[in-house]
């Protein structure tokens, strides 16, 4: 069988780090505008891919002998799966005693 | 037998046990208890006294025993601990057989209580237990004190008869003289205290050691001495001036007569006061290396002697005369030692504790009658009723005057022989002192049992004459103060001092002129009271009052000390404690109160800071990674490396 023939557009480190820092601003800039919770956990979720995007382009380009980047990106996978599972879950809990979602609506430690 | 020293304080602590928990309920039973306790002390120490007597302890010390209280690191532990020796046991002979006569005494003189004590339905005053309660507390703590082998434990139950001689001046705590007078004697005695316990510390400091003995070796030695040692038995003898009722810390024990007339015979007559002479005994090994100390030690006794006799001349309650007279034989005893007759000082003690607790509970028999401790007013010819009291008391009357052969007579002679060969002033203001003793004596006595009965008829009509449990402690008391005397009389080998000094004891200085000038002195005094009071009539005093109103008025008025003392408490103290409490209000609190206020202004600005708003956080975390991120960039990027 024929090695096979090296990609017409390789995908390059630059292009995972681009991928990766789009995904992480997105992400920031929901979390720190959005008033709804969910949409707030939900933007945390995209800051979390940002990151594996990152891990992965630089395990591939970097050791490409080693999958130590891949492993991290399932190990963030993971966490999160926990993190999103939690945060709904405090979600719930602060919609069943306030009655909204709204974090602007939810400033009981304000000084 | 002295092994079971230990267990002559501890009888007196089980029933003062017994009773406070207890036999409250039960008063006859308490009253028993505690004479029965005591009686247990006394028959141990008469064995011990035995055993001392016999020469049967090494070097005159039977036992010397220490137990460690409160181990310390890299300094010696506090320990307590007993020493019995010839000091001691005779101690102990005194108080357990005063204790105990007081006791039996206390029995028929509380049984009823004051006149406005509530009486039980069972016939017994109401605080007829708790003051059974006190005594045995008391007991308890002044054995302690005389076993003592070192100044830390001696201090601790020092403090103790300082406690229960409160209690007991308080014991009629509803009467308001009472409750002042148990404040004024726990305060001005805490005033001495506080010397003492500056002294122990200082003495420790410079000996690592509270020990009586090792104290001694270490003063004979040479290890301690010099400014330290004055310094240290200064501030001692402060403690001793309190409780000892010396000038001028004195002002408390004739106000401590507010109390039950048993316990002024026990305590501010026989023990307790005692206890600063015991104590200033104790140390005697010591102090003789500093002349210093001894001189204010024999100058301030021969002071109080003279000072508190003088008062004794005027004054008209018959426990205060009493208690003037105990305070001028204290200052006798302190004089003995002070001019380096430690024995004839203890001597005059032992006597003193026997004929002074007779008068004093002949004073309550008379007191019990009349129901009154004014002389004059309420007393007078009381010899058709209490005979027994009358003759006992003039044997205790004649051995304080220092008549030959009674006990007083002897102890007395040997402190102004000491004094005579080192102190001239001194010793011319102790023979004055007894010419005033034998008058104020005489004077109490004719006027209390001669003439006509000048109180109201009615107190006398229902007396049934007075309980045995009164009558016997007093004709008990009557043989120490005729005999005990005898046993320091040169004439038959002067053994007392032999006993307490032990086997090698110098001669006891006799000098016949001043046997005879004492004795003519005291015979001058008691024949002008006699010639003064004795037929009947007053026209004389009266008469001598008039004319010397001013320095009557200032006798009768205690040399104004008392008003003096209120002034300085009253305007110097509180002065002090006013300014010094604008200080903690304005500068101190000041200060505090200053700082706290700044703290919440500047919070109230910064709280502006938390808004609550969780977005807000996460903007200012995002910004301060930012600013971390560039900071760690940018130089690389400068730099051109990337």
């Amino acid at each position: 069988m024929p090695p096979a023939a090296p990609p017409l557009y390789p995908i390059t480190l630059q292009h995972g780090l681009i991928l990766g820092a789009l995904l992480f601003a997105i992400g920031i800039v929901g979390a720190l505008t959005k008033r709804n919770a969910i949409a707030i956990l939900m933007s945390i979720e995209l800051m979390l891919n940002g990151v594996i995007v990152t891990f992965v382009a630089f395990a591939r380009h970097a050791i490409p002998s080693d999958l130590t980047g891949q492993v991290f990106g399932i190990f963030i996978m993971t966490v999160a799966a926990a993190e999103a599972a939690v945060g709904l879950a405090i979600v719930i809990a602060v919609h069943r005693v306030r009655r909204t979602v709204e974090v602007d609506a939810i400033d009981t430690l304000q000084g | 037998m002295a092994q079971y020293a230990w267990l002559i304080p501890l009888l007196p602590l089980i029933s003062f046990a017994l009773i406070a928990f207890g036999l409250r309920r039960s008063p006859a039973a308490s009253g028993w208890v505690t004479a029965l306790a005591v009686l247990g002390s006394l028959i141990l120490s008469l064995s011990i006294f035995a055993q001392a007597l016999g020469g049967g302890c090494v070097q005159s010390v039977c036992i010397d025993q220490s137990y460690d209280w409160i181990p310390l690191v890299g300094s010696p532990s506090l320990a307590i601990g007993i020493r019995v020796d010839a000091l001691t046991a005779l101690m102990l002979v005194v108080v357990t057989s005063v204790s105990f006569l007081v006791q039996v005494y206390s029995t028929g003189y509380m049984r009823h209580g004051a006149d406005d004590d509530p009486v039980e339905t069972n016939g017994y005053a109401r605080s007829y237990a708790r003051y059974f309660a006190s005594m045995s507390l008391f007991t308890f703590s002044m054995l302690g004190l005389v076993l003592a082998n070192s100044l830390l434990t001696i201090y601790l139950f020092w403090e103790g008869v300082g406690l229960c001689s409160y209690l007991l001046i308080g014991h009629w705590h509803w009467r308001p003289e009472a409750a002042a007078a148990a404040k004024k004697a726990f305060l001005v005695t805490r005033l001495g205290d506080f010397g003492f316990l500056l002294g122990i510390l200082y003495l420790f400091s410079q000996a690592h050691t509270f020990q009586f003995d090792q104290l001694a070796q270490m003063a004979a030695s040479g290890l301690i001495g010099g400014t330290a040692l004055t310094i240290a038995m200064l501030l001692i003898f402060c403690g001793a001036a309190g409780k000892s009722a010396q000038f001028p810390l004195h002002v408390w024990l004739p106000d401590a007569m507010e109390g039950p007339t048993p316990v002024s015979a026990l305590i501010h007559a026989a023990t307790m006061v005692a206890a600063g002479v015991y104590l200033m005994a104790r140390v005697f090994p010591l102090l003789v290396h500093s002349d210093l100390a001894l001189q204010i030690v024999a100058t301030i006794g021969a002071f109080t002697a003279i000072f508190a006799a003088s008062m004794g001349l005027v004054a008209t309650d018959i426990k205060r005369v009493m208690a003037y007279s105990t305070i001028s034989q204290l200052g006798y005893m302190m004089l003995g030692i002070g001019v380096g007759a430690a024995t004839a000082g203890v001597f005059h003690l032992f006597n003193h504790a026997f004929f002074k607790a007779l008068l004093f509970l002949g004073a309550g028999s008379v007191i019990h009658l009349v129901n009154s401790n004014e002389m004059f007013a309420s007393m007078g010819g009381l010899r058709r009723y209490r005979p027994v009291t009358m003759l006992t008391m003039w044997i205790a009357a004649l051995s304080l005057a220092g008549i030959p052969p009674f006990s007083g007579f002897w102890s007395k002679d040997e402190i102004l022989a000491a004094a005579a060969t080192r102190a001239m002033p001194l010793y011319l203001a102790a023979l004055v002192t007894v010419f005033m003793t034998a008058f104020y004596m005489g004077r109490v006595m004719f006027v209390t049992f001669y003439g006509e009965f000048r109180g109201d008829r009615h107190t006398l009509e229902h007396d049934h004459g007075e309980p045995m449990s009164m009558t016997i402690p007093l004709i008990i008391l009557a043989i120490p103060s005729l005999f005990t005397g005898l046993w320091g009389a040169p004439f038959l080998g002067s053994g007392f001092a032999a006993f307490i000094e032990g086997p090698g004891a110098p001669e006891v200085a006799t000098r016949l002129d001043v046997v005879v000038l004492s004795s003519a002195l005291a015979f001058l005094g008691g024949l002008l009271s006699w010639g003064m009071y004795g037929r009947g009539s007053f026209t004389i005093p009266e008469r001598l009052t008039a004319q010397l109103s001013w320095p009557h008025h200032v006798l009768m008025d205690r040399y104004h000390l008392d008003h003096l003392y209120n002034w300085i408490a009253s305007r110097v103290v509180l002065g002090l404690a006013w300014l010094a409490g604008q200080f903690d209000t304005l500068i101190v609190d000041g200060a505090v109160n200053g700082i706290g206020a700044r703290t919440v202004q500047l919070g109230s600005v910064l709280r502006r800071l938390q808004t609550g708003q969780v977005q807000t956080y996460g903007w200012v975390l995002f910004a301060g990674a930012v600013f971390l991120a560039l900071l760690v960039a940018l130089p690389i990027v400068t730099a051109g490396h990337l």
